[in-house]
C-alpha cells in the first residue's frame, strides 16, 4: 500500500517535558487510522504536529510523499476538525465553510460549487445562512467537518470530534463519519479516547501511552492479540480478566494460578515455546468464558459461586472468583443467574492472552 | 377548620414580605451612599446656575432663586486661563486632539501585542510579558524625566505629539495585559482552525479575533478616553503652553490668583471638563460591565 502520511522518529518537547518520543507511523492511502489512548498521552500533540500547528523537536513528517516537516498548515493538504468545533462565531455557516477558500483567493463560482457540494454531502443546506450560535452541537460538528471537506484535501485530521456530543448523537455521527470515509476514500487520522469509536471506525488502531505507540494493528488483532498487559487492559469493556500465576513450560505447558489451580494452556499459540518456569498473567475476556454444559468441553472448567449479577439488557454480567481471583463473565440475558448460585464455567486459553509478569509483554 | 390563615397549603412561590430587616439595612446603605455621592454634584450644579451676589448671601444647599447661564458661557468662552482669557473652549479642542489619537494608537497597538503574546509565541515572549507586568506596576513619575529627555531628543517636546506618544507608551502595559488575558480566554482551537484555513497574522487578527473581542475593545477605549481626558501631569509637562488640555486650563481658571473668586464660573468649568468622561460612562456603562464580565469569565 502506498503511504499517505508517514511519520519518522518524531519527537516533541514542551520545555523539559518530552511528550512524543521518537514516534514512527505509516498511514496508507485511504486508510482510517485511529489514535487511541487515555487523556494526556499526546494524541492531540501528535495530530497538531501532523497539521503543522506545533513545531516538531525532532524527526520528519511526509504527507503524500512530500516532506512537510517545515511547511505551513495550509500547504500540507490537510483538513482538521476539532473537539470544540472551532467555528468562527461571527460568520454564517456558509462563510465558515468558504473562509479558507476565500483566503486562498479561489474564484467565486468554484467556492460556491465546493460549498454546495459539502453542504449536500453533510445535509446542511438549510443551515447555510445561520450563525454557529444558532446550531445544535451535532449541526456544528457537521459544519466543522464541512470546513475540512471544502478544502478538497487528501488527509483529514479529527481531534475527538464527537466528545462534546451526547451518546445518541455520538453514535449517529460516528456512522456518518464512516459513511463519509467510504464515499470520499480519503486518508483519515482520528483521535479519540473512546474505544467504541476506535473499534467501530478504524482500519487500524494505534494504541498510545505516554507519547509512544504501544500497538498498531487492525481492531480484531488489537482486541484478540494485545501485545502487552496495558493494551489488553485498555481495550474491552468490561475489561479483560487477569489471573496471576506461574507458567510452566514443557511439552504440555501449564499455567498454575497462585492458589495452585492448574490451567492447561497447550492450545495457546505462544510467540515462542515457553521454557522453564516464570511468573505470568493469564488474560481471559469476559465474553470468552462459557457457562453450563459447554464448559465441560473446554480445556479448563471449574465450579464457581456467583457474587454479583449485573443485567445489561442485551446480556448479563456476573462477578465471581476463579482460583481465588476476581473474574467477570458475560452470560446470555435469558440465563437467569442469582447471587450464591453455583455454576460451572470454563474457557479455552487459546482465545486468551498470556503475558510475562515481568516485562508485561505477550508470550 | 379553626384558623384558615394558619393552615394554608403552601403552593407556588413562597410569599416574601418586603420589609425584612436585611432589606431595610441594604436599602438604607444604598440610599446613604447615593446621597453621599450625589450631594456634591447637586451643590455644583445649583451653584453654577446662581449669580455671584446670591452665592455670597445664600446657603450653598439652597436652589437658585434666579437661574442664570451666564457662568457657563463665561467658563466656555471668556474665563481667564493664565495669560489669555478665551475660556475652556481651546482646552477642550486640545484635549480632543490629544485623546483621540492617543486612544486609537494605544488600543490598537495593545490589542495586536496581546494577540501576538497569546497566539504567536515568539522567542522571548515570556520575557516580554514579564516586562509588561513590571511596567504596569512602576509608578510613571519614575519615568517622567527620561521621557522628557526622549521627547526632547525627538524634537517633539512641547507639542501635541509628545503628549500622544507619552500616553500611548504609558497605556501599553495595562492595556496589553487586558487584551492578552482576554485573547487567552478565547478557545485556542479557533486560532488553529484559522491557521489550517491558511489565514495569516493580520487576517486572523482582523477577521477572527477582533470581531470576537468587541467588549474588551469597549473596555479599553473607555479606560483610555477617560484616563487621558482626566490626565493633568503629562499635559502640563509635555504639551507646551499653547496646547494645554482642558484639565490644565480648568486648574488655571479655578486657581487664578487675581480678582474675586467666581464660584459659579468655577463650578460650571468643572462640570464642563468632567462632562466627557461622564457621558462616556453613561453611554457605555453597559458595554463596560459586559466587557469586564466577559474578560473575567470566558469568550
Ligand atoms: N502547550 C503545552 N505546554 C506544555 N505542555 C503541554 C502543552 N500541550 C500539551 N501539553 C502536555 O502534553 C501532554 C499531551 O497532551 P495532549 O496531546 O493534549 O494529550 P491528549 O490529546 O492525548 O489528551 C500532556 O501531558 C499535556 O499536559
Ligand atoms: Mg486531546
Amino acid at each position: 500500500m502506498q503511504s499517505s502520511v508517514s511519520i519518522k522518529d518524531l519527537s516533541l518537547n514542551f520545555g523539559a517535558v518530552q511528550v512524543l518520543k521518537g514516534l514512527d507511523l505509516e498511514v496508507g492511502q485511504g486508510e482510517f487510522i485511529v489514535l487511541l489512548g487515555p487523556s494526556g498521552c499526546g494524541k492531540s500533540t501528535l495530530l497538531n504536529c501532523i497539521a503543522g500547528l506545533l513545531e516538531v523537536s525532532g524527526g520528519q513528517i511526509f504527507i503524500g510523499g512530500k516532506n512537510v516537516t517545515w511547511s505551513e498548515p495550509k500547504d500540507r493538504g490537510i483538513g482538521m476538525v476539532f473537539q470544540s468545533y472551532a467555528l468562527y462565531p461571527q460568520m454564517s455557516v456558509e462563510r465558515n465553510l468558504s473562509f479558507g477558500l476565500r483566503v486562498a483567493g479561489m474564484p467565486r463560482d468554484e467556492i460556491e460549487r465546493r460549498v454546495a457540494r459539502a453542504a449536500e454531502i453533510l445535509q446542511i443546506q438549510p443551515l447555510l445562512q445561520r450563525k454557529p450560535a444558532n446550531l445544535s452541537g451535532g449541526q456544528r460538528q457537521r459544519v466543522a467537518i464541512g470546513r475540512a471537506l471544502v478544502r478538497d484535501v487528501d488527509v483529514f485530521l479529527f481531534d475527538e470530534p464527537l466528545s462534546n456530543l451526547d451518546a445518541k448523537l455520538r453514535s449517529d455521527l460516528r456512522v456518518e463519519i464512516k459513511r463519509l470515509h467510504q464515499r470520499l476514500k480519503n486518508t483519515m487520522i482520528y483521535v479519540t479516547h473512546d474505544q467504541i469509536e476506535a473499534l467501530t471506525l478504524a482500519d487500524r488502531i494505534a494504541i498510545m501511552r505516554g507519547g509512544e505507540i504501544q500497538q498498531l494493528a487492525d481492531p480484531h488483532t488489537i482486541y484478540n492479540k494485545p501485545v502487552n498487559l496495558y493494551v489488553a487492559g485498555f481495550i474491552g469493556s468490561p475489561s479483560m480478566n487477569f489471573l496471576q500465576g506461574t507458567l510452566n513450560g514443557a511439552t504440555q505447558p501449564m499455567f498454575v494460578a497462585e492458589d495452585g489451580t492448574q490451567v492447561p494452556v497447550s492450545t495457546y499459540a505462544f510467540e515462542a515455546a515457553p521454557q522453564g518456569s516464570s511468573k505470568a498473567v493469564l488474560g481471559v475476556r469476559p465474553e470468552h468464558i462459557v457457562l453450563g454444559d459447554v464448559a465441560r468441553t473446554m480445556p479448563f472448567s471449574t465450579e464457581v459461586e456467583i457474587e454479583i449479577v449485573e443485567p445489561m439488557g442485551s446480556d448479563t454480567l456476573a462477578w465471581t472468583r476463579i482460583a481465588g481471583q476476581p473474574v467477570t463473565f458475560r452470560a446470555d440475558s435469558d440465563v437467569l443467574l442469582h447471587v450464591g448460585q453455583k455454576v460451572l464455567v470454563g474457557f479455552d486459553p487459546a482465545r486468551g492472552s498470556i503475558f510475562d509478569a515481568q516485562s508485561t509483554n505477550r508470550l | 377548620m379553626a384558623s384558615i390563615a394558619a393552615t394554608i397549603e403552601p403552593f407556588g412561590p413562597r410569599p416574601r414580605p418586603f420589609f425584612t430587616p436585611t432589606r431595610i439595612i441594604i436599602y438604607g446603605i444604598i440610599i446613604v451612599a447615593a446621597l453621599y455621592y450625589m450631594l456634591p454634584l447637586y451643590v455644583m450644579i445649583t451653584t453654577s446656575l446662581k449669580g455671584l451676589p446670591e452665592i455670597r448671601v445664600g446657603n450653598i444647599f439652597a436652589p437658585p432663586l434666579e437661574v442664570t447661564f451666564e457662568p457657563w458661557v463665561k467658563a466656555w468662552t471668556s474665563a481667564c486661563t493664565g495669560l489669555t482669557c478665551n475660556g475652556l473652549a481651546p482646552g477642550f479642542w486640545n484635549s480632543v486632539k490629544i485623546t483621540l489619537p492617543s486612544t486609537i494608537v494605544s488600543v490598537f497597538v495593545a490589542a495586536v501585542s496581546g494577540y501576538a503574546l497569546v497566539n504567536w509565541r515568539f522567542k522571548g515572549s515570556e520575557f516580554f510579558f514579564t516586562c509588561l507586568l513590571l511596567g504596569s506596576f512602576i509608578p510613571y513619575q519614575v519615568m517622567l524625566y527620561p521621557m522628557v529627555m526622549i521627547t526632547a531628543q525627538l524634537k517633539i517636546f512641547g507639542t501635541l505629539w509628545a503628549v500622544i506618544l507619552v500616553h500611548t507608551v504609558f497605556g501599553m502595559p495595562i492595556l496589553t495585559l487586558l487584551f492578552r488575558n482576554y485573547f487567552a480566554s478565547l478557545p485556542q482551537e479557533l486560532f488553529k482552525a484559522a491557521r489550517v484555513d491558511g489565514a495569516g497574522f493580520w487576517r486572523i487578527f482582523f477577521q477572527i479575533m477582533a470581531p470576537m473581542s468587541l467588549p474588551i475593545f469597549a473596555v479599553a477605549i473607555i479606560l483610555q478616553v477617560t484616563g487621558i481626558w482626566n490626565d493633568f501631569l503629562f499635559g502640563v509637562v509635555f504639551a507646551g503652553t499653547q496646547n494645554y488640555p482642558m484639565t490644565v486650563q480648568l486648574n488655571n481658571i479655578v486657581n487664578s490668583a487675581q480678582g474675586v473668586r467666581e464660584y459659579n464660573v468655577n463650578m460650571a468649568a468643572t462640570i464642563l471638563t468632567a462632562a466627557v468622561p461622564l457621558i462616556v460612562y453613561f453611554v457605555s456603562g453597559k458595554w463596560f460591565v459586559r466587557g469586564i464580565a466577559a474578560g473575567a469569565v470566558k469568550g
